[in-house]
């Protein structure tokens, strides 16, 4: 028989508001085997932790239940209390007396009642508990990086800062991501590639980073400190470690009509090509979609003028095995398509363009060279309409834009506004605004400069439709504040499209098992203490992969993961958790039903002799878990047609014997 | 194939030529249009007021008569089209209005939204197809510009029409390449021609109307095709000095059925 | 108008829940008709909400919505203004002779080519 201790918690007010904790110690007294049952105002504090500590000494308690707060909140905080009186922690219950009490409650008796009725049940299960010691496991110390814009390059660089080796996943030909597109960045409008391209340029020369460029993460197993993960590096048909990205193989390519991603498709590149002249690794690529030689065997221009003799036609796709003990997801996002917001004319006049497209026409590394002209007849635009939320805070149907406030657009609304009303003054320009919202350090001056220093004429309203006609795009919008509408006929119209999570993130969450939300954005562990980490052990998110993000934000939460992955591969062993299912190989039909709901892959089946009743051996499949990658969920316990799985710490006789408790 | 077939009162009238055209084309594509018996008027809009049952009883009747016949409806004109289609969701989603209507017209059987509507080009592009349409063409209308005006009522609420893309849509421009001729995209293809308002404020119907004509003319534009009545009417009194016909017309002169052989 | 119920029969009618707009005004840019109104879509909708209902029902705004859904397609929010102009008139022209439009009106209306459509709406939005 358990010697049980009851340590009811006022919280304060906010369970002794709605809950008569004196009347709940009261009568918890009388339930079997409590030995001990007091309450007090705050049981996390110092006074009452020592309070539970003295009463394991004075009365020689076998087990504890907390009536409080969510064990989410002060489990922890109690098992390490236990251990330090001398008990096994995992002797502790606690009744949630707050969050699924006091807190939905209002009336002091329902309230009361019910909590009496939760620590009964705690009572129940804690004489059903054993004692449980946690396994350890060794951690990798090597980190994953996927995704190599500003995120991941700073996640990168803080853990290599740290003696840890990274690997760098990129998808694309060259690192650099989308930051790498702009041309000035807000609120000090320091050049985008004078700031970024020297981190690139770091990681590339950092001994303890590699980087898979033209890259993808294929698949993921394991778990937190032991993750195993196939890379598949595309075939770029160019050797990586020869090629000098001396670009004689560019210059000779007859393939010139290849839309420039790079450029948004506002100007072509050929089919072998170095995205930028910056870019990291600098080396070719051929696209083979527009390769003549890799379509149909005929050209091979590019091989001949390469010295270096680094073109590989027959090269393939290579897949690459290796051993990680964090992963970080940088992602990034991209500029949802306009075709869904075709009154603002998009697909239908070349003058129509994205912000992302904007920034491209202003640098100077871009299809103009850096000067603003119009795509469609390359002349000069005196009349500019910027177009604010654009699908952003859009609720009226989910195909068509996000609910969600795209929280950049302002900003780099503003600085285009006022950059343009800077380099041509000659230019008339129109900001039509919902909000500007503009919480960042030195961020409201900014915009408050653009209206007063560069007359961007601000306008509260919204574009309703736009009409190309002749040379013009004609505007109609609302001015809300004057109550008119306005026809404006513009030159250059830009949309601040929304911004979205990569694609390639639901599947990469997928392999992961780290949680997302229903806009494709990875969930945190915690909103708001644990902000970096993913719920999933292991795994911690860098950059707009996690929401709506600005460079300062991201290269600050880049290096809070990254400080995250540190810690972690620090520690030599990992204390698991103990609250793992186990089978009982007795009872195991074979039926693998529960390895195939387990979402984490830690059952197997294996061949086991067994010793039957009239003493002859059999061979059975029986399933075995892996209890260093079991996570605790307990699928396959509801799913065990024949009862032989089990979770330690939550067994089913201890969760009948809860309910048991709670019916009587 | 049959399927039944409701013109409603202006193609009975001044609209005649989109009907007729559109029942030659038809048997020519090897649909037989079967016109529902004893129809009444669509009602000409839809009252978007849910406590409104009277005045979409009439909608209600064609579709059950397409549904007793066991046949998809198809409609032509634009506003007949939005009228019945709105009506037939109101039907399926809005439980207690349908309640109220089948109440009042104490059929054997309840009418629940169950008919399928098919505009005339849904017919087109969804049953015939656009391409088995081309091989049929055998007066290919070469070289010439057409705009196609969709006006409000085909395309919206898009929620519950369901043709096309609401601010760029294709169905029309599909119809004008596989008979031979080149679409001429415009921005105002969906803008309000002013419909009924000639009745309160002749000027905004003109305004409305001129910005329609003059946008297509701008793209170079040498025709405007419609499936509304009032459209074609709005813009042609408002001064279109470039031909506005109705689609089915163009449809059959390509067929090369437009004119009568019967007669 | 002394109907306490007004609004709700309003909200009711036209299934319209103003309280979902965000008051950016696409409804209004989108609107042909706008330079012949005296309140505007956006206005529709706060004044609605705010319970301002009478000088809409005293407005010839009511009769200048062309109820070509460009305000309700295009709103971010799903708010559906044209609703709510159509619910605001029907409760003007359900009132007895309120009719806007009558039948002796017609004749002036009338040309060769005029379609029935034209006439058959025009009664469906300005009288009952």
């Amino acid at each position: 028989m358990q010697r049980i201790g009851v340590f009811v918690c006022w919280c304060g007010s906010n369970i002794a508001g709605t809950v008569d904790v004196k009347a709940v110690a009261e009568a918890l007294k009388s339930e079997p085997g409590v030995v001990f049952s007091t309450d007090y105002q705050y049981m996390c504090s110092q006074a009452g932790q020592d309070l539970i500590k003295n009463a394991v000494k004075e009365h020689g308690l076998t087990g504890i239940v907390v009536c409080s707060c969510s064990p989410r909140m002060h489990e922890a905080t109690f098992r390490k209390t236990a251990a330090a009186a001398g008990l096994n922690p995992y002797m502790v219950e606690i009744a949630n007396i707050r969050e699924q009490c006091s807190w939905v409650h209002k009336e002091m008796p329902i309230g009361t009642e019910k909590a009496i009725i939760l620590g009964k049940a705690a009572v129940a299960k804690v004489h059903l508990n054993a004692p449980l010691t946690p396994g350890e496991s060794p951690v990798t110390k090597r980190a994953l990086v996927i995704g190599g814009g500003i995120a991941g390059i700073q996640t990168a660089l803080d853990i290599a800062d740290a003696g840890f080796e990274v690997d760098i996943v990129e998808k694309k030909p060259t690192i650099g991501g989308k930051m790498a597109q702009l041309d000035k960045t807000f609120p000090t409008l320091d050049c985008a590639a004078c700031i970024l391209t020297p981190k690139m340029v770091d990681v590339a020369q950092n001994e303890k980073v590699r980087i898979f460029s033209y890259s993808e993460v294929t698949e993921v197993k394991g778990f937190v400190g032991n993750f195993d993960v196939t890379i598949k590096k595309n075939a770029r048909y160019v050797k990586e470690e020869i090629c000098t990205g001396c670009g004689a193989c560019v210059d000779k390519c007859p393939m010139k009509k290849v839309p420039n991603e790079f450029n948004l498709g506002m100007d072509n590149r050929r089919a072998i090509y170095i995205p930028f002249a910056q870019a990291v690794p600098k080396v070719a690529t051929i696209d083979p979609n527009a390769c003549n030689m890799l379509k149909n065997g005929k050209c091979g221009l590019c091989a001949k003028v390469c010295t270096a003799g680094a073109i590989d036609y027959t090269q393939k796709d290579e897949y690459i095995e290796e051993k990680y003990g964090a992963i970080v997801v940088a992602t990034g996002f991209n500029p949802i398509s306009m075709d869904q917001f075709d009154e603002f004319a998009y697909n239908q006049s070349k003058d129509v363009i994205t912000s992302l497209e904007f920034e491209r026409l202003t640098n100077a590394a871009g299809p103009t060279a850096g000067k603003l002209l119009r795509p469609s007849d390359g002349k000069h635009p005196h009349k500019i309409v910027f177009v604010q939320c654009v699908g952003s805070r859009c609720a009226a149907c989910a195909e068509k834009g996000k609910e969600y406030c795209s929280k950049i657009c302002c900003m780099y609304t503003a600085k285009h506004a006022m950059l343009t009303r800077d380099k041509y003054p000659d230019t008339e320009v129109y900001v039509f605004y919902i909000d500007v919202r503009t919480p960042g350090k030195n961020f409201d001056e900014f915009y408050r400069r653009a209206v007063e220093e560069y007359g961007v004429r601000y306008i509260k309203g919204m574009v309703g439709k736009i009409v190309p006609e002749g040379d013009k795009l004609k505007v109609q919008a609302s001015d809300l504040l004057s109550n008119k509408q306005l026809h404006i006929d513009a030159d250059l119209v830009v949309l601040a499209a929304a911004i979205e999570p990569d694609k390639s993130a639901r599947p990469l969450a997928t392999m992961l098992t780290a949680s997302m939300d229903t806009n494709d954005f990875f969930t945190e562990a915690h909103p708001k203490l644990r902000p970096v980490e993913s719920p999933t052990a292991g795994v911690f998110l860098s950059g707009a992969c996690q929401g709506p993000k600005d460079i300062p934000e991201t290269v600050s939460q880049a290096g809070a993961a990254a400080s995250k992955v540190i810690g972690l591969l620090a520690k030599d062993k990992l204390t698991g958790n103990p609250c793992v299912a186990y089978s009982d190989e007795m009872m195991c039909n074979g039926c693998s039903s529960c390895e195939k709901v387990c979402p984490y892959g830690a059952i197997t089946y294996e061949e086991k002799e067994f010793r039957m009743p009239d003493r002859s051996t059999a061979i059975r499949r029986v399933a075995v878990v892996n209890p260093a990658v079991c996570q605790g969920c307990g699928c396959c316990t509801v799913t065990c047609p024949s009862g032989a799985m089990d979770l330690r710490g939550f067994m089913n006789s201890q969760i009948m014997a809860e309910v048991d408790a709670i019916c009587k | 194939m049959k399927v039944s077939y409701f013109p409603g009162c202006t193609l009975k009238n001044k609209a005649k030529a989109l009907d007729e055209y559109a029942r030659r084309s038809a048997e020519a594509l090897g649909v037989t249009l079967e016109e529902i018996e004893n129809w009444q008027c669509c009602g000409g809009v839809f009252t978007t007021a849910r406590d409104e049952v009277a005045t979409k009883l009439s909608s209600v009747r064609i579709l059950k008569a397409a549904q007793e016949k066991e046949q998809p409806l198809v409609t032509v004109c634009s506003a007949c089209h939005n009228v019945v289609k709105q009506t037939n969701h109101a039907m399926q989603t809005d439980r207690e209005f349908a309640d109220k209507v089948n109440r009042y017209m104490a059929e054997e059987a309840p009418y629940n939204g169950e008919t399928e509507i098919y505009h005339y080009l849904e017919l087109l592009r969804d049953v015939i197809g656009f391409d088995a349409l081309k091989e049929k063409v055998v007066n290919p209308l070469k070289g010439k510009k057409i705009a196609a005006y969709y006006g409000c009522l085909l395309l919206r609420p898009s929620g519950v029409m369901k043709m096309d893309d609401p601010e760029n849509p294709s169905i029309i421009e599909d119809l004008i390449r596989a008979l031979g001729a080149e679409p001429v995209i415009y921005a105002n293809r969906n803008e309000c021609c002013g419909g009924y308002i000639l009745a309160e404020s002749p000027a905004l119907a003109k305004k409305n109307s001129n910005a329609v004509v003059e946008n297509a003319k701008a793209a170079g534009a040498e025709m405007i095709i419609t499936a509304c009545p009032l459209c074609r009417y709005n813009l042609v009194k408002n001064g279109a000095d470039i031909p506005v016909v109705y689609f089915t017309e163009l449809l059959a002169e390509a067929l090369g059925v437009k004119e009568d052989t019967n007669e | 108008m002394n109907n306490p119920y007004l609004q709700e029969e309003l909200l009711r009618m036209s299934g319209v829940d103003p309280k979902k707009c965000m008051a950016c005004g696409k409804c209004s840019a989108s609107c042909p008709a706008y330079d012949e109104m005296e309140y505007h879509p956006h206005q529709f909708v706060s004044m609605v909400k705010n319970g301002d209902i009478e000088p809409l029902m005293k407005s010839e705004s009511l009769y200048r919505c062309l109820t070509c859904f460009a305000c309700a397609e295009r709103c971010p929010r799903g708010v559906e203004p044209a609703k709510l102009v159509e619910a605001v008139r029907l409760a003007v022209i359900r009132q007895q002779g309120a009719n806007r439009l009558k039948a002796q009106d017609v004749p002036a209306l009338l040309d060769e080519e005029i379609p029935q459509q034209a006439l058959v709406s025009a009664f469906r939005k300005y009288a009952k």
